[in-house]
């Protein structure tokens, strides 16, 4: 399905990632293969160090922590907010909102809305569809769209397969009115009958969690997980990112008129180091203007890699310069998303610890 | 030159590769296997391994990796 948008524009990111840094060489030795073969992975893959939250930890923590600074800092008044979309996979509670805690515990008004969206990798998208659309009213001038995720909670340190990757964060995405901006063309597509590739089993109502969800097994290959931890089927996973994202970024071209040269930077959703530099050699794009380096240094957060792709790669350049970035989300749903617009001179774009 | 047994031997040297077994069926290459065995091809027979023929049939059995080589195109 394609999209166009106009009038909008990002007028801030702020990233949040935890202060621990979680190393695999150290990890290594929690999973039940030979040392070496795990070790070669590394370059390959992109395991090296990861952030991960403390237990107890959860979203409305980092989202408060960030929001918080912002008002500390003067970048964002709290009366301004007229929206708050939360976009996770890893929620305080089913019930109330994670986003209507963190309104409370913030303080900010009545007068505005607050969302939660379930969404995974590609819930950068997902969020700023929503952050445009509601910028449709006149009454909605800043939404503060959020992504965020705790999700290291739910891997098992046994599980070859996510754990090495995993990565916690939360984003901070001030999208608000400018009718001075260019066109923003969008497109997504989903696949339910495949929702079983990324998963988490238990826990829902379907089925709850009991003494049996939480017991380990073996998957097979030496990776030890239970009904309640992240499940990946990898194989799968990569083929539906091949077979799926090239067409869809030629599409996204094709609506926008423009071509592969005129983008700046191709601004990724980052699974892992190896998916994208295949990526962008199918796309013919060369790695300097798609980075792999966020999954290497700060883990795969799902929809939070983007933002923070963004803050860790031009975070400075883009306060006073203007680039033409192409966003892709893939993930969890499945779902498939890219954004082709126009992002700069921004307000904030930067990258704190909590 | 390595050849694409010694490779395999190499990834994983507790298996005999020349026998006629499905790779991937009786578990000799993983998922992760695949992609260091991806990265060794390309290395050794200087070619780039199209992403959409990272597929588990392509990894089968000898002849069909001989062959996604053989039809893979040279590293510019």
């Amino acid at each position: 399905m394609n999209l166009l948008y106009h009038g909008r524009r990002i007028t801030g990111v702020l990233t949040v990632v935890p202060q621990k840094v979680s190393n695999f060489d150290d990890e290594a030795v929690n999973y039940s293969f030979p040392i070496e073969k795990t070790l070669r992975l590394k370059s390959l893959m992109g395991f090296k160090e990861h952030r991960i939250v403390d237990d107890g930890t959860c979203v409305s923590d980092l989202c408060v922590y960030g929001l918080q600074y912002l008002f500390d800092q003067g970048l964002v008044l709290p009366q301004d907010i007229d929206a708050l979309v939360l976009v996770t996979q890893s929620p305080d509670y089913f019930m109330p909102p994670t986003s209507n805690v963190i309104q409370g515990r913030l303080g900010l008004k009545e007068d505005m809305i607050c969302l939660d969206v379930n969404q995974g990798c590609a819930a950068f998208e997902v969020g700023l569809f929503i952050a445009f659309s509601l910028l449709d009213q006149e009454s909605i001038h800043k939404v503060a769209m959020l992504n965020a995720e705790v999700l290291s909670r739910k891997v098992s340190k046994q599980d070859r397969n996510s754990f090495p990757l995993i990565g916690d964060a939360a984003s901070i995405t001030l999208v608000e009115k400018d009718f001075d901006q260019s066109p923003i063309y969008a497109n997504i597509m989903m696949d339910g009958s495949k929702r079983e590739a990324l998963m988490i089993p238990a826990g829902g109502f379907r089925l709850p969690c009991s003494q049996d969800t939480a017991i380990p097994h073996d998957d097979g290959t030496g990776n030890l997980r239970s009904l309640e931890n992240l499940r990946m089927n990898g194989q799968d996973v990569f083929n539906f990112v091949m077979e799926k994202v090239p067409p869809m970024i030629s599409s996204l071209l094709d609506q926008s008129g423009k071509r592969l040269d005129d983008v700046n930077y191709f601004l990724f959703h980052q699974p892992n180091k190896f998916m994208l530099e295949k990526l962008a050699e199918k796309l013919g794009v060369s790695y300097k203007k798609m980075p792999s380096n966020i999954v290497e240094r700060f883990g795969n957060s799902s929809g939070v890699t983007i933002p923070t792709n963004i803050c860790y790669n031009i975070g400075e350049r883009v306060l006073n310069e203007e680039f033409i970035v192409c966003f892709a989300g893939f993930g969890s749903g499945l779902t498939w998303s890219s954004i082709l617009m126009k992002i700069g001179n921004m307000k904030f774009c930067k990258m704190i610890e909590f | 030159m390595k050849t694409v047994l010694g490779i395999l031997s190499e990834i994983r040297p507790e298996f005999d590769f020349t026998e006629n077994r499905d790779f991937i069926k009786e578990g000799m290459l993983d998922s992760f296997d695949i992609i260091a065995l991806v990265s060794s091809l390309e290395q050794e027979f200087l070619i780039r391994i199209d992403g959409t023929d990272i597929v588990p049939e392509n990894f089968a059995s000898l002849d069909a990796i001989e062959k996604l080589v053989r039809r893979s195109s040279k590293k510019a």
